[in-house]
């Protein structure tokens, strides 16, 4: 099908994005990659009055360090995430997770800001960003705020940012250097959206867990940490038992959701499998 | 909305029109500009037929309104033969490799492989298969298309600019 009518802005400005949003009143929708808003609507799934087109303003697009953060422009493409030695450098699970995103034309346009503001419940940038404990900074008519990532994702395709605020960027702590990461996930085919992902982050100090950092993604609504099988690690450490638990615990712990791609109970199975898969690959182990 | 102006390169023609802001780029292309080589399957950027190359990379042309493309260097499928009509060598391949049977994805899996040969020149065969995850193709079975693009790699090398 082809789109309905809506108006057209382009902005040169960040201030000027935000401005054009207030004057629809929650009407107007932004433009980043458009590749998950465009289907809509084709579809006509979405019908917003106007389309706020970000794509030319310059600063929202980078890839920066600062301390210890990587900061990255909403509007950077998936590929430039792809081809970045900082990211390759200072977030190796961006860096994995970046290729299981859609396809190589999809990641031409796809953007970072647009994955995280969509909030689809697999999409795999917001659940590094839940992972890694990142945050980003949205700008409104009331100014600047930053939000974290526990408090961004709300439900499935639902975020804490309000309809007049553009995200401007999305900030990720930088991984310790000795941290082993790992991101397993299982999809009906390479590039489709997982039935069930997890992103893990660890770090080792012989058996002993110093740092474990566990987070789902496709099984609920919205990504989340799990932080039950979180804590067994660092109690129990690295051990082959220790990690069954802890990959039994997130199992027994997650609302699973259940639609004609996968039932709950599958979901739920696959949560077990692949954080025990991902825990021991990010150490190094074999499976 | 009224109509806006356009004024974009494709195949290194420049090229100009007008339009609604809701006529997608895969429209404006066949309809506005004749260019009926880059096909319109799913509309929803699942099945990749509409594929060209959008300042240098791989994009949907169906997620993409017309008016983004201001100022912007497209390539279609027409753009990859020579002035002459020769095919270039990723062309020949899958005539060769008879890589094509209704010929409904071929302009999206050209344009694709493009993109991706440029990234990775000298693929394994499970990266073109990644690569080329990206177009549907209902008729081949996409064995002859890997075959192609494996065959066409050494030669798009050597023609790389």
């Amino acid at each position: 099908m082809k789109p309905a009518r809506f108006d057209y802005h382009r902005p040169a400005s960040i201030d000027e994005a935000i401005a054009v949003l207030a004057r629809y009143d929650g009407e107007a929708r932004i433009l980043a990659g458009g590749q998950s808003l465009v289907p809509m609507m084709n579809f006509r799934i979405a019908t917003p009055a106007a389309l706020v087109d970000i794509n030319r303003i310059a600063a929202l697009a980078h890839i920066t360090v600062e301390g210890d953060i990587v900061r990255v422009g909403a509007m950077t493409r998936q590929r430039e995430i792809e081809h970045s030695p900082v990211i390759k450098e200072k977030l190796p699970l961006l860096a994995e997770a970046i290729r299981l995103v859609g396809h190589l034309p999809t990641r031409s346009r796809g953007t970072v800001g647009g994955s995280i503001a969509h909030a689809d419940p697999a999409a795999e940038i917001p659940m590094v960003l839940v992972a890694l404990d990142g945050e980003v900074v949205a700008k409104g008519p009331k100014g600047e705020r930053h939000i974290a990532a526990r408090d961004l994702f709300q439900d499935a395709l639902t975020t804490s940012l309000s309809s007049d605020e553009v995200l401007t960027e999305v900030r990720f702590p930088v991984m310790p250097a000795n941290a082993g990461c790992a991101l397993e996930e299982f999809s009906r085919r390479h590039g489709d959206f997982a039935l069930t992902a997890i992103a893990a982050v660890i770090v080792r100090d012989g058996d002993k867990c110093t740092r474990a950092q566990l987070a789902t993604g496709g099984v609920e609504p919205a990504p989340r940490r799990q932080s039950a099988a979180e804590a067994i690690l660092m109690e129990r450490g690295l051990g082959e038992e220790a990690i069954a638990a802890a990959a039994a615990k997130a199992a027994e712990g997650v609302e699973p959701l259940s639609d004609h791609h996968a039932s709950g109970d599958y979901r739920r199975h696959l949560t077990r499998v692949l954080l025990e898969r991902a825990v021991k690959r990010a150490i190094g182990a074999r499976s | 909305m009224s109509e806006v102006e356009i004024r974009l390169t494709v195949n290194g023609r420049s090229c100009a029109g007008r339009c609604e802001p809701r006529k997608l780029l895969v429209d404006f292309l066949r309809e506005d500009l004749g260019l009926t080589g880059t096909h319109i399957g799913c509309e929803h950027g699942i099945c990749g037929a509409c594929t060209i190359l959008v300042d240098g990379a791989a994009a949907r042309s169906c997620l993409l309104f017309a008016v983004q493309g201001e100022g912007a260097e497209l390539v279609t499928v027409e753009g990859l033969a020579k002035e002459n009509g020769e095919l270039n060598p990723l062309q020949q391949a899958f005539h060769q490799h008879h890589a094509l049977q209704c010929g409904f994805c071929t302009p999206g899996m050209l344009i694709a492989a493009t993109d991706f040969l440029r990234l990775n020149p000298s693929p394994s065969r499970d990266e073109i298969r990644e690569g080329l995850s990206a177009v549907l193709c209902r008729c081949t079975g996409y064995r002859n298309i890997v075959d192609a693009v494996e065959a066409a790699a050494p030669a798009m090398r050597a023609e790389k600019p």
